[in-house]
């Protein structure tokens, strides 16, 4: 369809939203998704409008932000790379020694007027760090290179993970990976990197993880030992979706959601809802968008004339699906329950606004390409 | 241009290739795992749906069990004798009361409220859900509820939850007959259980324990209705998606007629004893008493165990049916002796012997006593009925030996249970050599046969089996079994078409009982002989039932006897003004009316009387009864005509 559009023509004269540097392929998938969970979470929500108005607000920021940073011309992130990373680092530490606990975790920093994450802002500056050390040399990257780049990716998973928010270090691990395969790791020690991690994994669960992540992952192994305590989740989230069948209960239908059965039901596990309410037909569409929204990204990295602008954008668009991959999987029951929301559907904060910040970033990266060649 | 510090020679072309394999790589990888989500969602919602469907509405659809309503008991005359009637307790629902210590207090002195049943309220409120009415107060009084509508405004929240009980309004007048209701307890729901009807008594709490109640429970009790609602993860209901209402249990209509109950309770008054009355064309039971009672209405809220040890200690055992408890029958069997010595033919009516008050064996010591110490004199079979002549059926039993008097009396019913709609009839104890082999392992001695002829020694037999042995024999052989239950009619829940509400027509069903196979005799005339004796027992101004009939506008016959309970030594005058109460003889009386095609049998057992006998003491108590079943009814024929 509008592909064209976005760039591939140079000799065009910039369009409209090329010159507000909106990708609108993009934008289009964006914006269904974010009307697809409107209308989930007023669902989900107990069907006040209160909650669904302050979504509203929320993408609408969300849209703002994208807007703003859409307008930054990509290669200035490379100067900005380093002191930030620096910089979230020791926030990352300061949150460790000084943050504010929520939910049994440290992850906000309090600044006085407001409260901050600093965790979410590096969902970004990670890969914009891996991706500017590796670009300033010739791809594909050196052993030594991707060695370093792990190091710099381990430091603020590791801090992260300490907070302890798993969802988030795993996300920011994935995003840094992520750099590293785009820019051509070998498959010899992409192989040993799969390895290692296995090894890593005893590591991680006898003196990383907390205690409620452990039975997280135990609850995950096998659900139905304890249907009441905290198997209930998974079980609830699981009846929710097989009893949404081909077709779904239909809008506001879903009795596992309107009845309460279901947790967590407007947030982490609106999916389950959806499915509910939609039933395959509604999630077959889902996961389309979704793909859809994945394709353009990569299309746009790969059609990015510079190595740190491709590694960035391949980069934020596969972590993006990771979020939906980790998300939908933890919900049906193929991977254990870890803090990811649905993207742009489940109902809340900073995370969303990250990930449009994401967006604004490839955007940049779709439509600044002309005017930087 | 590229903006890179470090001057480094790239090969653009050859790094965008690569970037462009690795990011297809990356696709193909998203694909992949895009496919193995959709799997997994496509095996939840395709191929596990059934299950997961099951699953979603086991949590949200909930079956609650309604109770039905048990079926009502009735008198032959439709009188209500055992219906259901709302008790009203005082619940609050948490949730909807702001201040639960202030509302509990302000009730308290409202209603009074004693502070046991406040401590108990808190107690209960911190095991309920928050939606859930919690109770204050039960069993509130008519003032209470009269007292608390009027001031309902000012407790929301606070609601008056209405159940019905089962109230039988006559109290102790019915209970040996109609038995009563109790919660259920653990032994009742294993009975339940191993009868498969747990399912059906899920919202009963109460279930017949005794009499009636208990025999006709299943008819009574009715089908279990059900509400099915769709609740939330609390528990609570958010709306009822389908209702089959219960199917009440039938209402029974009983042959009982409670006037001549009342009649029977009346004329018992002061007196331990047993009435039974039956309707021998049908084996109806007219009239069922046994005295001293007690009221049933005590068990069905649950009886305190002082008032129950007070019932169970009671001397008069009040416990105790005695219309279905065994008695020497004494010279009421008389009758029947008579009648099987002349189908026997060991006597005629003429055969007359002589009573010289005394009656001895060929070499034996032992004398057998007339209760007239001078004998009757010469006496045939007609006048050693009508005076009760002991000699004459020591004779005849002697005669008949124990095996044919067995054989017959078995078939008049004794020993056995009469089959009538209650489980607590005994079987009483017909006298035999079998049953004696059986009971004390020893062999019958011919003397014992004597005492056999005139109703006592080993003999025990209930009223109930005496009334239905009068009848068979006013029936001439015919054997009706006796049955209280009269008929069942079926009410139905009103059915809503529309915005009609159709009432179906009740279902009525008269029970009809099957005989046994009748006595036969060689000569139906010897039926005549024995009723016409005992119609002279009562008509003749000698005979020994005068007394009680003396006047009565219908024609009655009937037996008079009185049964040692305590054995009196040779040649001792008993004497009852000198013998301990317990001691004393009892009374027994049979009667039956009209002589010429009778209507009512009347049996009346009186335990340890003052002074006289069967004639004096049952006899009354058996007219109160027939005066009461003929009423008017001879008076206006004759008015009329």
């Amino acid at each position: 369809m509008s592909m064209r559009s976005s760039g591939q023509d140079q000799h065009k004269t910039p369009s409209f939203w090329q010159r507000i540097h909106i990708d609108i392929p993009l934008l289009l998938g964006l914006l269904s998704l974010m009307t697809l969970g409107l209308f989930v979470v007023y669902s989900a929500g107990g069907q006040e409008f209160d909650i669904v108005i302050r979504q509203a607000i929320r993408l609408g920021i969300g849209l703002v932000v994208m807007l703003a940073i859409a307008q930054i011309p990509p290669l200035s992130y490379q100067k900005w790379a380093v002191p930030v990373f620096v910089a979230g680092i020791l926030l990352l530490a300061a949150v460790l020694l000084f943050g504010h606990v929520g939910k049994g975790a440290q992850r906000w920093l309090d600044l006085g007027f407001m409260k901050f994450q600093p965790s979410e802002i590096m969902k970004l500056v990670v890969p914009m760090m891996i991706a500017w050390y590796i670009s300033q040399y010739n791809l594909p990257a050196k052993l030594q290179h991707i060695f370093i780049a792990f190091v710099l990716v381990l430091i603020p998973t590791l801090l992260i993970a300490k907070q302890p928010d798993l969802g988030t270090s795993l996300l920011i691990a994935s995003s840094g990976i992520f750099v590293i395969f785009l820019a051509g790791a070998s498959w010899k020690l992409i192989g040993l990197c799969v390895g290692l991690a296995s090894a890593f994994a005893p590591i991680l669960w006898m003196f990383l993880m907390k205690d409620y992540q452990k039975q997280r992952v135990l609850t995950f192994l096998n659900p139905e030992q304890d249907p009441l305590g905290s198997g209930y989740h998974i079980i609830q989230s699981k009846i929710a979706i097989g009893s949404g069948g081909i077709h779904g209960k239909g809008w506001l239908q879903g009795t596992q959601s309107q009845l309460e059965f279901l947790p967590e039901r407007h947030t982490d596990f609106i999916f389950a809802v959806f499915s509910e309410e939609f039933g395959l037909i509604g999630v077959t569409l889902l996961l389309t968008v979704y793909l859809a929204i994945v394709m353009r990204g990569l299309w746009i990295a790969t059609n990015a004339q510079h190595a740190f602008t491709k590694l960035l954008a391949g980069s934020l668009t596969l972590t993006f699906f990771v979020y939906v991959f980790v998300n939908i999987g933890m919900v049906s029951g193929l991977l254990p329950v870890v803090g990811v929301p649905l993207p742009l559907v489940s109902y809340g904060g900073t995370s969303m606004v990250t990930l449009m910040a994401g967006f604004g970033i490839i955007m940049a990266i779709g439509t600044h390409r002309r005017f930087n060649a | 241009m590229i903006k890179n510090k470090r001057v480094i020679i790239r090969n653009h072309t050859a790094e965008a290739n690569l970037f462009a394999r690795r990011a297809f790589i990356a696709l193909l990888g998203v694909f992949i795992l895009s496919l193995i989500l959709f799997n997994n969602i496509y095996e939840l919602q395709v191929r596990s749906y059934e299950k997961y469907q099951t699953r979603s509405n086991s949590n949200r659809i909930k079956l609650l069990p309604v109770a039905p309503n048990r079926g009502l008991i009735y008198d032959r005359n439709g009188v209500l004798l055992a219906e259901n009637k709302p008790v009203y307790s005082l619940e609050i629902i948490p949730e909807q009361v702001k201040d639960l210590e202030k509302t509990v207090k302000a009730l308290s002195e409202l209603l009074e409220i004693s502070p046991e049943n406040q401590r108990k309220f808190f107690k209960n409120l911190r095991r309920k859900r928050r939606f859930k009415p919690v109770e204050l107060k039960s069993r509130l009084s008519e003032q209470q509820v009269a007292l608390f509508s009027v001031n309902q405004h000012k407790f929301p929240g606070v609601v008056i939850d209405a159940r019905l009980k089962r109230y039988y309004p006559f109290g102790d007048l019915t209970t040996h007959s109609l038995g009563y209701v109790a919660r259920i307890n653990r032994k009742d729901a294993q009975k339940l259980a191993r009868e498969n009807k747990t399912e059906n008594y899920a919202a009963t709490r109460d279930i017949g324990k005794l009499g009636l109640e208990k025999y006709y429970e299943d008819i009574l009790h009715g089908t279990i209705g059900h509400q099915e609602v769709e609740i939330n993860n609390q528990g609570r209901i958010i709306r009822t998606l389908d209702f089959t209402p219960p199917i009440p249990g039938k209402d029974l209509t009983l042959s009982l007629d409670i006037e001549l109950q009342m009649v029977a309770k009346r004329a018992m008054q002061g007196k331990r004893g047993a009435v039974v009355a039956l309707d021998p064309r049908t084996g109806e039971v007219l009239a069922m008493y046994s005295n001293p009672s007690y009221d049933g209405n005590l068990f069905v809220h649950g009886i305190s165990s002082k008032n129950y040890k007070k019932l169970l200690n009671s001397k008069n055992l009040p416990l105790i049916n005695r219309t279905v408890q065994g008695y020497p029958p004494a010279s009421t069997i008389k009758p029947f002796i008579g009648l099987l010595g002349l189908d026997s033919k060991v006597i005629t009516p003429e055969t007359k012997i002589m009573d010289p008050g005394w009656y001895q064996l060929k070499g034996i010591e032992k004398k057998y006593r007339d209760w007239k110490k001078w004998g009757h004199g010469w006496v045939n079979l007609n006048k050693a009925i009508e005076q009760s002549c002991n000699i004459y059926f020591y004779d005849l039993a002697f005669k008949l030996g124990i095996n044919r008097i067995s054989d017959m009396m078995e078939k008049f019913g004794f020993g056995d249970y009469t089959g009538i709609d209650i489980h607590e009839e005994s079987r009483g104890i017909l006298p035999s050599v079998q049953w004696k082999r059986r009971r004390f392992n020893q062999p019958w001695y011919t003397g014992e046969t004597v005492s056999i002829g005139i109703g006592q020694s080993f003999w025990s037999v209930t009223p109930l089996q005496l009334a239905q042995a009068t009848s068979i024999l006013v029936n001439k052989g015919e054997i009706k079994i006796p049955h209280l239950l009269k008929a069942t009619t079926q009410s139905l829940p009103p059915i809503k078409q529309g915005n009609e509400t159709m009432v179906e027509q009740a279902i009525h069903q008269e029970i009809n009982y099957e005989n046994k196979a009748p006595i036969k005799l060689t000569n139906d005339k010897y039926w005549d002989i024995i009723l016409s004796a005992m119609h002279d027992t009562v008509q003749k101004p000698s005979a020994t039932g005068h007394f009680a009939f003396k006047g009565t506008h219908y024609d009655a016959a009937g037996k008079t006897g009185s049964a040692q309970v305590a054995s009196v030594a040779q040649d001792e005058k008993y004497d009852a003004s000198k013998i301990k109460e317990r001691k004393r003889d009892n009374a027994m009386f049979i009667a039956f009316a009209p002589y010429n095609n009778p209507e009512i049998v009347v049996a009346v057992a009186i335990e340890n009387v003052a002074k006289g006998g069967g004639g004096t003491n049952a006899g009354p108590v058996a007219r109160q009864i027939m005066d009461q079943y003929f009423g008017h009814r001879f008076d206006k024929k004759q008015k009329t005509k």
